[in-house]
């Protein structure tokens, strides 16, 4: 693995794009930033960036946050999505999402980080 | 061969003034003494870690805390899967020849020795540092994420989830050194404060200060011999956002290895002591071990199968979720109840039959999983 020629973008780094990597020798998708690709070891993953677009997997509003930070936010929905690029995400999302709905991304401050918060697509 | 000679419980909740140490100290004194054995036959210590006073060398540290010099001695790290994780070691370091007498031990002062921000926030970092931790998720809302999913895809609801409160309270109402003493109801499960939707405050297992040990033994010591059958675990993922679909979760792969391991079948099991952090902990292990259809934990519930005079005791002691939860301890506590139970030691809630018992630990979010079965043949 000659690796870390990359430095991780996107939102993690206060990018306003979700960007994920794609391996060139086996077609691996992966979400979190790595020098090589996980399944198969090949260097120099290619990243890519995400339409924003994605269906809810998972929902969970929370209402008992940890940090003084956080609980200022409260409650906020912590939402898992799958984006049509072949991964999932963590972001938050509006409090009344539901699993199966068509989302889109926008980028908002919480506790200081800008984070992903999907919602509903408009119909088109 | 191994057995399982000694167990040792403290009482779980408050223990005002107690460290880390104390606390494994007190259940290592009882377990020792429990197998018949003085602190010099020891040979070897396995311990888990403590969030209020981390070290790099927890296991030598309490070592000579508690006065023994073995010959085999680290930490293991497997979240809520560490004490049955530390069990399968043990069996195979005495099977393998390289101990005779293995202290296995958990406790921490998770309650008292910090405040519950602190604690909230610390098992919060089981999460991604760069892709969930920022989002300000915590241990219920990582639960909460798996429950929604469960909930959706398998018909699951809200009030099915409070039945397993509900039973862990009852049978913590039976042990003396359980954390809670109140019984509650559906009603009450459903009223509890919002956490991270749908899990509510009595769907979520409490903070507690409390030990646990036992002891693991190439040959048995006393009259009765409980011995490990067989044993394995499966780790998916360590991040609920790189979890692999419902249906492939560890538990089931887990489960699948053990009982080839052990040549025994989940109808053979007269005992389960399955790991309970949430009450979606609990149902979606039950199911994916085997213990109940997909979906139908609930109505078992419902129906007493799970009750102590029931078809399969489940956690008579009350769980995590109303015996306690102190870390490693937590899940060491279901080992010390089945022990109890297999040797007809458990008293006021002795089941009939817990001669074949199957435990289970879940670590993470549903990443690391240990099944083991255990088997009275004396």
């Amino acid at each position: 693995m000659s690796g870390n020629r990359t430095a991780p973008t996107g939102w993690t780094v206060g990018e306003e794009a979700i960007v994920y990597q794609g391996c060139a020798a086996c077609g691996h998708v992966q979400y979190f930033h790595r020098s090589f690709c996980a399944a198969c070891g090949a260097p120099d993953p290619g990243e890519r960036r995400a339409s924003g677009e994605g269906i809810v997997y998972a929902t969970s509003l929370v209402c008992r946050a940890a940090t003084p930070e956080a609980r200022a936010h409260v409650p906020y929905n912590i939402v898992l999505v799958d984006l049509p690029e072949g991964f999932r995400m963590m972001a938050h999302g509006d409090n009344d999402l539901a699993i199966g709905d068509k989302v889109t991304v926008r980028f908002v401050r919480f506790a200081g980080r800008l984070v992903p918060h999907f919602a509903r697509t408009p119909p088109s | 061969m191994s057995y399982v000679t000694g167990v040792g419980l403290t009482a779980f909740g408050r223990h005002e003034g107690a460290s880390s140490l104390d606390l494994m100290s007190r259940a290592a004194e009882l377990a020792i003494a429990d197998a018949g054995l003085k602190r010099v036959d020891i040979d070897g210590i396995l311990c888990g870690y403590s969030t209020v006073a981390p070290h790099i060398m927890l296991a030598t540290v309490f070592a000579e805390h508690f006065g023994i010099r073995p010959a085999y001695a680290h930490a293991v790290q497997v979240g809520g899967a560490t004490g049955l994780a530390m069990t399968m070691l043990a069996h195979h370091l005495v099977d393998a020849g390289v101990i005779r007498h293995v202290l296995v031990v958990g406790g921490e002062n998770r309650l008292t020795g910090q405040s519950r921000d602190a604690s909230i926030l610390a098992l919060a970092q089981v999460g991604h540092p760069d892709y969930e931790v920022p989002l300000g998720p915590t241990i219920p809302a990582y639960y909460g994420l798996v429950a929604s999913r469960y909930m959706h895809e398998y018909g699951v609801t809200e009030q099915d989830l409070a039945e397993f409160a509900v039973l862990m309270r009852r049978h913590a109402l039976g042990h003396p050194g359980a954390q809670f003493h109140e019984a509650i109801s559906v009603a009450d499960v459903m009223a509890s404060k919002p956490v991270a939707q749908p899990l509510k405050l009595l769907d979520c297992c409490p903070v507690s200060d409390g030990g646990a040990a036992f002891v693991v033994s190439r040959e048995p010591t006393g009259a009765t011999a409980v011995r490990v059958r067989g044993c394995a675990q499966a780790h998916t993922h360590q991040h609920v956002t790189a979890a692999p679909a419902l249906s492939e979760l560890g538990a089931e792969i887990a489960i699948a290895r053990a009982r080839a391991a052990a040549g025994v079948a989940i109808s053979d099991v007269r005992y389960a002591a399955v790991y309970d952090s949430f009450t979606i902990t609990l149902a979606m292990l039950l199911e994916d071990l085997g213990l109940a259809g997909r979906g139908e934990a609930a109505e078992r519930v419902r129906a007493g199968h799970f009750n102590g005079d029931g078809a399969m005791p489940l956690n008579t002691h009350g769980g995590l979720l109303s015996y306690g939860h102190c870390g490693v301890g937590g899940a060491m506590a279901h080992l010390v109840e089945t022990h109890l139970q297999m040797t007809g030691r458990a008293g006021n809630r002795q089941v009939r039959d817990a001669s074949m018992a199957l435990l289970h630990g879940d670590g993470g979010v549903l990443s690391s999983h240990v099944s083991l079965f255990l088997e009275r043949v004396r």
